[in-house]
């Protein structure tokens, strides 16, 4: 099982993903500059967080135009795992793998923090090492979170089952006062339809290794991990 | 092929919420502006471009935005174009 994990310049949780995936899971990983358009020897595709080509005009926008990630939607459409965090995921909308955008958070403010989400999904490659409604803590660290779709586009997520992570209370409860960023319909993470592309806000990488306080981010590579064995 | 200067202006769509906006309305507020109903922050930006014509040119510019200077999911846009005056 091989991780790839793509670099733009501007990057800066990379190293992060590939310490969890070639240091925790003991698995073969390449960092993929953004230049590289081959991905032939790649199963997973990681597209980590940071501010790629500095974010200029809008979070994602000019990565989205990079060699790597056009590979990236051929390996997505082949059906292959796709992972994006936080600047990743805006890359993902941008580049249409996932629906909606990200915009401002509500407060304008930049939040880093911990917070909790309900984990919607557990029949996912992504999503197979957690229990259903179990709630997890990860860390967030964001300026532009907040998630946005039209009336229509959220009422498909819902009716799909699209949303895979919620900003929730402890006991599950997806409240208005756990959603720090105002997104719609607490969203922190979503799928494709097809469930092998999952955008996330929240960074599993920085919560995979005891060290850093918590592991619950863990079982997002993991999950990916078990897919690739028993596949 | 003659050269057009285009000011395009995106903005966001009328459903999504502009916090910056929001707290530019109160700074005005704060100033003494009561009377600012509402403020929205969009983007300004200029291209200059060669094209054969000025319907090659608004054809490009639609493509320029529609895929990279404005995200259709939640902005809008609009551009005037004008010949750009040859240098003396």
């Amino acid at each position: 099982m091989k991780f790839g994990v793509i670099v733009f310049p501007g990057s800066n949780c990379d190293r992060d993903v590939v310490y969890v995936t070639r240091e925790v899971l003991q698995q073969p990983t390449r960092m993929i500059w953004h230049e590289d358009s081959d991905l032939s020897d790649i199963d997973v595709v990681v597209v980590p967080g940071g501010f790629s080509y500095g974010d200029y005009l809008r979070c994602g926008a000019i990565a989205r135009f990079s060699p790597a990630m056009q590979a990236t939607v051929e390996h997505a459409n082949q059906g292959k795992p796709v992972l994006g965090i936080c600047n990743g995921f805006q890359i993902l909308t941008e580049v249409g793998l996932l629906p909606g955008a990200l915009v401002r958070n509500r407060d304008l403010n930049f939040i880093c923090d911990r917070v909790l989400l309900r984990v919607e999904r557990t029949d996912l490659p992504w999503t197979s090492q957690y229990q259903p409604g179990q709630v997890i803590t990860l860390p967030i660290a964001h300026g532009e979170g907040c998630y946005y779709a039209d009336e229509t586009t959220l009422a498909e997520l819902e009716a799909n089952r699209q949303i895979v992570l919620r900003y929730s209370d402890a006991d599950g409860t997806a409240s208005e006062a756990s959603n720090l960023n105002g997104s719609l319909h607490n969203i922190a993470g979503i799928c494709n339809q097809q469930g092998n592309v999952i955008g996330m806000m929240p960074h599993p990488e920085r919560a995979a290794d005891a060290l850093l306080g918590g592991t619950d981010g863990l079982g997002i590579f993991e999950s990916a991990l078990r897919v690739a064995v028993t596949a | 092929m003659p050269t057009y200067q285009a000011q395009i202006y995106v903005t966001l769509r009328p459903s999504v919420l502009d916090p910056a906006g929001t707290a530019v309305r109160s700074g005005l507020t704060h100033m003494g502006y009561s009377n600012v109903e509402q403020v929205r922050i969009g983007k300004y930006v200029e291209v200059t471009l060669t094209a054969e014509d000025e319907a090659s040119a608004r054809q490009q510019l639609d493509r320029i935005c529609d895929q990279l200077l404005a995200n259709p999911v939640i902005e809008n846009y609009r551009f005037d174009l004008k010949a750009a005056v040859p240098a003396a």
